[in-house]
Parts: C-alpha cells; structure tokens; sequence
C-alpha cells in the first residue's frame, strides 16, 4: 500500500467512526443510564458502562403503567394494520388492473395524500370524534390511522398489481372466474411481498404516532405508547434512569423487528419513495 | 400498464360495463369511505372553520370571513414559525441529504464491520420521535449532560442548549439530523447498488480515479434519489411536530415555533380553533404550493430529457 492509499484508508476510518459515534453514542447513553443506580448516575452521570448493573428502573416504569401503554399501542397498532391492508389491497385492484372512467383521478386522490400535512385535519377530527361518542377511546385513533395509511399502502399495492402478468388472470377468467374470485385467488396471493412491506411501514409509523394520540385521548389509561412517554417525562423528570429505562423498553420491539429482519424492514420503510 | 379485462368469451359491452362498474364500486367503497371521512371531509371543514371564530368548546361559531386571513398575515409568530420551517427544509436539503450520502459512500467503500455499521447507523430512525426528543433533553442536560460535560472537558464553558432563544434551533437541528440522516443513507445505498458494476470496471481502465468515478458515475447515477430525497425533505419539514412539541414547546420565546406547534397551540391550548384552523389552512396550501412547483419543475427537467 503507498503512502497515499494508507492515508486515504485512515481518512475512510476517521470518517467511518466519527459517523459511529455521532449515531450510536445517544444509545449508549441511553441503554448505560437506564442501568445505572440513582446514587451512580448522579456521580458519574456520564459513563456509558455503569460499575454496577441494576435493572430496578426497568420493573420500576413496568409498574407505573407501561405495559398498559404498551397494550394499548400493541392492540391500535394492530388493528388498524390489519383494517388497512384489507381495504387497501381491496382498492388497489381496480385501481391498478381495471380501466374505468375515475382510475387515474381516485388513484391521484388517495396517493395526494401522502403530501398532506397531518395539521389541516386535527381540528375537525377532534370535533368528529366527539360528535360520534368515541373520544378518548382508542377506537378514535382508528379512523385517522386508517386513513393515512391508507395513501402509501395504495401507492405501493397498485404498483406491485401492475407487475402480475395479464395471463395469470385471463386463465381464471376462462375458468369463469369473477373479479371477487380473481382478487382473492390471483392478485392477493401473488403481492405479499408487497403487503409485508406495508404491514411493516405502517406498523412502525402508528407505533410511533404521537398528535392524534395527543389530541384524542386524555384519560391515562387509554393512553398509546409515545403519549406515555411523555407522561413518565413529567413524573421522572429526576429520575433519568427511570426515564431512560422507559425509553428503551418502548423502543425495543421496532429494533427487534429490525435486527430479526433487518431487509424486510429496510424495503418497508422506503416503501414508494424509491420509485416516487 | 392498465389492462382492461376484455376476453373474448364475455358478454356484452353494456351489460358487462354495468357490472364492472358495481364490481369496482365495492372495492373501492372501503377505502373512499375511509378516505372521506377522515381526510378529505375534514380538509374542507378546516378551511369552513378557518372563516370563522370559534373557541371550539361552544357549538357557536361567528362567521367573519376573511379576517383570520388578515390576522394570520400581520401575525409576527407565523412568518417567525414559517421561517423555522424554511430552515428545517435547508437543513434537510443540505445537511441530512449529504450526509446520508456520505454514510451510504463509507457503507460502499471497504471498512471492515460494514454489516455492524450498517445497523448502528441506522438505528436513530427506528425511535419514535417523542423517545428520541426525551433521549436529547438529557443529552443536553446543562448540568449532567453528556454534551455539556464534553464541552467542559474541552475547556469550554456549558451552554443551555433547550433554554437558549440563540441555540436552541441549533440544538434541534441536531437531533432532526441525527434522526433522518440514516434515512437518507438507506435511499442512496439502494440507489447505489443498481449502478452497473461494469462502469466502474470500464472507468478504470480508462484510468479515472476515486474522484473522477464518483463525480461522474456515482454522482449523475443518484440524482433521481437526490430528487426524490429533496421532494420528502420539503414535505416532511412541513409536517414536522413531535421533536419540537418535546423538546421545547416552541420556545424559548418562540425560537423554535414551527407551522405544527403553533397550530396546535392556537386550537388545543389557548382555544381559538377558528384561528389555529386557518394556520392549519395555511399550512396546506403551502404543502400544495410546493408540490405544485416541485411537479413542475421536475415535469420541465423530464422534458428536456437530461439527467433522468
């Protein structure tokens, strides 16, 4: 190796760590502190690896109610996935593969909708849900989850749609087959690449959601995930730890989605923007 | 593309027209419904609110037509909240994106643990966002923080970060890059592996170095992803909230006060949802506006065929 190459090497390193521990020093902090003693953190606030392990903070914000956040983000989150995928996919088919008069402006209408900032809806939302009886309930989250994912998951169903080949669904329409019969035993077995991508793209984004959980739920109990965190932030404000321990476990089942399958998630969370 | 269902064993054009378009009916109706109610029906209320005052807790709205509008236009808060936005767009466009670029080009280049440094340098868009903005809160702890604790070492004096009307902004900013770089990163290495290999091959023997390769293979490659990164940077900086609502409620006096904060503010906390509906309003048609210019100019950079 000449002078010159070694030199660029070290430069590559110097770039490569500095980038490492610009992303992954928070993390440390976060997942030392969370281990830490109250005594320890408060004398050595700043060491990634605590001289004493505990996990007393992690039962400790268990019993303040997390897992009832938890539940409540796990059962929102679910539901409203599930809903999405079948009236997605639904949508989809005589969006991509039937020609109507309204294909191409429903389509534009509905991937608009991906550019909409989630503001211009809050206020009417807020009034609807107490005109239907349902705010403050996680059924109120249901109905605007939905309908934003309803535009990315459209967006890339349709696209996956187009690519099946024509004669798949000629064959079955000989066979005498109808559009319902087409849709469940050609189209919606043939896009579940597709649909695990949006299964994990929308899962990680009604995971994390945080303003209409703001503004449509405030009792404790009903409360969603990111909503929680910010209630242990009024009651640890001293206790870091504790705090750290909070954020850590609410953040554990997207990383573990993401370590298991660590492609998959990838491809989702892209999702359309590569073609788009 | 579109195939229209047309074998030859079907029945007649009107008759199956008819059907088709029940058939289609159905399977859009879910979605339309959704879609609706939750989106499109509250866009127009928005607008029909924004025309009005109203505290939102009383049923009675007064209409007085323009003059929030007018109201919005001489409001020194939102051109300061709009002027936030504007820099988080610079910001994303000009920090994130590089930077992502510059995190997929050492993904590319031979490091050893690429696979490790893949994961870790990916790992802060996974977090949700009100998790990373109380991570920071404590990362820029005047006293105890890890930040300010480095400053010192260095010999310099600890700054209050969140509390600071000059830094705070700053401060933000860093955690907003923190958060999407690695976002950015995962678009242009996806881009990257679809260059041919061969180019590169071609290249060097025509003698091109690191430089010249990057500069005109890699580069002129990516910028359909620089685009496309671009048009969700200005997007996604309109849309922006949680990291600012966690942090610093848009203060100190209002150094931090985006689009999103405001709004909320306005309707949720000081009640005047007539008002917060016609910032709301605003912000759409900003985003509309945008994209509008954006469709345009990416229509014009297709139709003279260069760069696509």
């Amino acid at each position: 190796m000449n002078p010159l190459q070694l030199v660029k090497r070290i430069m590559l390193y110097v770039l490569a760590v500095s980038l490492l521990l610009f992303t992954f020093y928070p993390f440390m902090y976060m997942v030392g502190t969370s281990l830490k003693s109250m005594d320890e953190f408060f004398n050595n606030p700043y060491a990634i690896v605590p001289d004493t392990f505990t996990f007393e903070h992690y039962f400790a914000v268990v019993d303040m109610g997390l897992a009832g956040y938890f539940l409540n983000s796990l059962i929102i989150t679910v539901s409203a996935v599930s809903l999405t995928v079948v009236i997605a996919s639904l949508a989809s088919y005589p969006l991509s593969r039937l020609s109507f008069r309204f294909n191409r402006p429903l389509f534009l209408l509905f991937v608009a909708g991906m550019m909409l900032p989630i503001h211009a809806t809050l206020i009417p939302i807020f009034v609807l849900t107490q005109e239907m009886g349902i705010y403050d309930t996680l059924l109120a989250l249901l109905g605007p989850y939905v309908a934003f994912s309803l535009p990315i998951s459209i967006f890339i169903l349709t696209q996956f749609m187009q690519e099946i080949p024509k004669e798949l669904e000629e064959a079955a329409q000989i066979d005498g087959a109808n559009h319902w019969t087409i849709f469940r035993k050609v189209i919606f077995p043939n896009v579940t690449p597709a649909l695990s991508t949006i299964v994990i793209y929308n899962f990680v984004f009604l995971w994390t959601e945080f303003i209409f959980a703001l503004i449509l739920l405030t009792t404790r109990s009903k409360m969603t995930l990111p909503l929680g965190l910010q209630n242990f932030y009024g009651e640890l404000m001293i206790n870091v730890p504790g705090l750290m321990a909070a954020i850590t476990l609410a953040s554990l089942p997207i990383l573990l989605l993401f370590i298991i399958a660590q492609e998959r998630v990838v491809k989702g969370l892209t999702g359309g923007a590569l073609k788009g | 593309m579109k195939t229209a269902v047309q074998p030859e064993t079907s029945p007649p054009l009107t008759q199956r027209k008819a059907k088709n378009g029940r058939t289609i009916f159905f399977f859009v109706l879910p979605a339309l419904l959704v879609y609706s109610v939750f989106i499109l029906y509250p866009i127009f209320s928005t607008f029909y609110y924004s025309l009005h005052e109203w505290n939102g807790v009383q049923p009675q709205r007064t209409f007085i037509g323009l003059d929030n509008y007018v109201t919005l236009l001489k409001d020194a808060t939102f051109w300061q909240a709009l002027q936030n936005n504007s820099l988080l767009v610079l910001v994303s466009v000009f920090v994130q994106i590089p930077l992502g670029l510059i995190m997929a080009l050492v993904l590319f280049s031979p490091v050893i643990g690429k696979r490790l440094l893949n994961v870790i340098y990916f790992l802060p868009y996974l977090m949700s966002t009100v998790a990373i903005g109380l991570l920071w809160i404590f990362m820029y702890d005047p006293i105890n923080g890890p930040i300010n604790q480095l400053l010192q070492v260095f010999g310099f004096d600890a700054i209050p970060w969140l509390a600071d009307a000059n830094v705070a902004m700053i401060a933000i900013l860093i955690v907003v890059i923190w958060q999407f770089s690695p976002f950015y990163m995962i678009l242009f290495k996806a881009a990257m592996v679809g260059i041919p290999n061969e180019l590169y091959e071609a290249a060097s023997i025509d003698g091109a170095n690191g430089r010249q390769q990057f500069f005109y293979i890699t580069l002129p490659a990516l910028v359909p992803t620089i685009v496309s990164s671009s048009v969700l940077a200005v997007v996604g900086s309109l849309k922006a909230f949680d990291i600012f609502y966690i942090m610093t409620g848009g203060g100190p006096g209002g150094a931090t006060e985006i689009l999103g904060t405001y709004m909320y503010k306005q309707g949720f906390i000081q009640f005047s949802m007539g008002y917060a509906s016609t910032v709301a309003a605003a912000m759409f048609i900003i985003a509309f506006i945008c994209v509008a210019i954006i469709q345009f100019v990416e229509y014009q950079r297709k139709k003279r065929g260069i760069l696509s």
